[in-house]
């Protein structure tokens, strides 16, 4: 890791903080839409696995230092317990699916398989995390916490083809990223 | 490093920055586990008292919270619409509480100190083969990141509205990111050239 790992990093983790300014929509469980699930799926899409795990990661860590860079203003220790905890370790563990999948090619994988890259990190990850524990927190059935959480899904599905085509242009721009 | 330090002598800045930190986390971890209006309340108070243990004005504190005037419009709106005003209320004064917090330690602790804080706290790290210099790097630099990428949003939206393309995500969020990783670029540059 390079001092332009480290610098990138930080630029994505700061990229995290400026999307949670982007308005939320808090649903009826207290799961808000967010645009930062975006910032995930980009760091994992344009740095890779380590680098964009640990942006969100660093992000995260920030988010528990109780700087309210989370969206909609929220910080400190106690969003990890709350009822998208789980959403959060997500985050991390989507950003570096995503990335995982994006380090097998040595150049730019095709645009469909990059957005199928982003769909299973970015969403598959994401839910895979987030839904048990919103069970658990919400004393809901894994199946009603699926539902509950289904309302996202369109959302998140046109935030993976926006991310999909803003990387692909990106990496166009800048292809020793 | 943007050094919002504000020199005084008060017991508040002689405190090691490690225990600030601490205590800011403890405080908003709390304010966020328990929600009540009340605890809010009394932490704002609590808050405006440690400000003159600072001896730092009320104007001060005020000035910590005016430039996020805007999102808690847009937050109150939307609690407003999906839940209720007394719950609006409840989030912009916690929010306001933690801005205040989060800029009394800003106020009273040099960044530099900041940085030596947070890197002297995970030292323990270094046992499991964490380089620990690399991320205190890290935080200090996503700090200074934020402002810096809103400044380009806004100049590449003001470079798009001269071409009409205002409103188009794309026109504005892949030049931001395509000049914020080239801005990235130099930043890791200028960092070797000094010899981290």
């Amino acid at each position: 890791m390079n001092t332009k790992d480290i610098v990138l990093i930080a630029l994505f983790a700061a990229l995290m903080a400026a999307l949670g300014v982007v308005p939320q929509i808090t649903l009826p469980l207290g799961v808000p839409i967010t645009a930062q699930s975006m910032g995930v799926m980009l760091a994992g899409a344009l740095l890779g696995a380590k680098r964009g795990g640990l942006a969100i990661a660093l992000f995260l860590g920030l988010v528990a230092l109780g700087l309210p860079l989370l969206a909609g203003g929220r910080g400190g220790a106690g969003v990890f317990f709350g009822a998208s905890g789980g959403f959060l370790i997500g985050f991390v563990v989507g950003a570096f699916v995503i990335g995982l999948l994006f380090d097998r090619h040595k150049t730019q994988p095709a645009f469909l398989l990059s957005l199928i890259y982003i769909l299973v990190g970015g969403i598959g990850v994401v839910y895979l995390f987030g839904v048990p524990w919103l069970a658990q927190i919400a004393e809901l059935s894994l199946g009603q916490a699926l539902v509950g959480s289904a309302a996202f899904l369109p959302g998140d599905c046109v935030k993976a083809v926006l991310t999909a085509l803003i990387a692909r242009e990106v990496r166009k721009a800048i292809p020793t990223l | 490093m943007l050094d919002l330090y504000v020199a005084r002598d008060s017991p508040l800045h002689a405190l090691a920055p490690g225990w600030k930190i601490l205590a800011l986390a403890i405080v908003c971890s709390v304010l966020f586990a328990i929600d009540h209006i009340a605890l809010s309340l009394g932490a704002l108070c609590g808050t405006l008292v440690l400000y003159r243990v600072a001896r730092l004005s009320v104007a001060m504190a005020w000035q910590q919270v005016r430039p996020a005037w805007w999102i808690f419009g847009l937050i109150f709106v939307a609690q407003l619409v999906f839940n209720s005003w007394l719950i609006g209320l409840f989030v912009i004064l916690r929010f306001a509480v933690l801005l205040m917090l989060a800029g009394l330690l800003t106020l009273t602790t040099k960044s530099s100190d900041m940085i030596d804080g947070i890197e002297a706290g995970l030292t323990p790290l270094r046992r499991f083969g964490f380089r620990t210099e690399g991320i205190s790097l890290a935080i200090s630099l996503t700090l200074r990141f934020i402002p810096v990428l809103t400044q380009v949003v806004q100049e590449v939206r003001e470079a798009q509205n001269t071409r009409g393309l205002e409103r188009n995500p794309f026109a504005i969020a892949i030049p931001s990111i395509v000049r914020t990783i080239k801005i990235s670029e130099e930043i890791s540059d200028a960092i070797d050239a000094r010899g981290f």
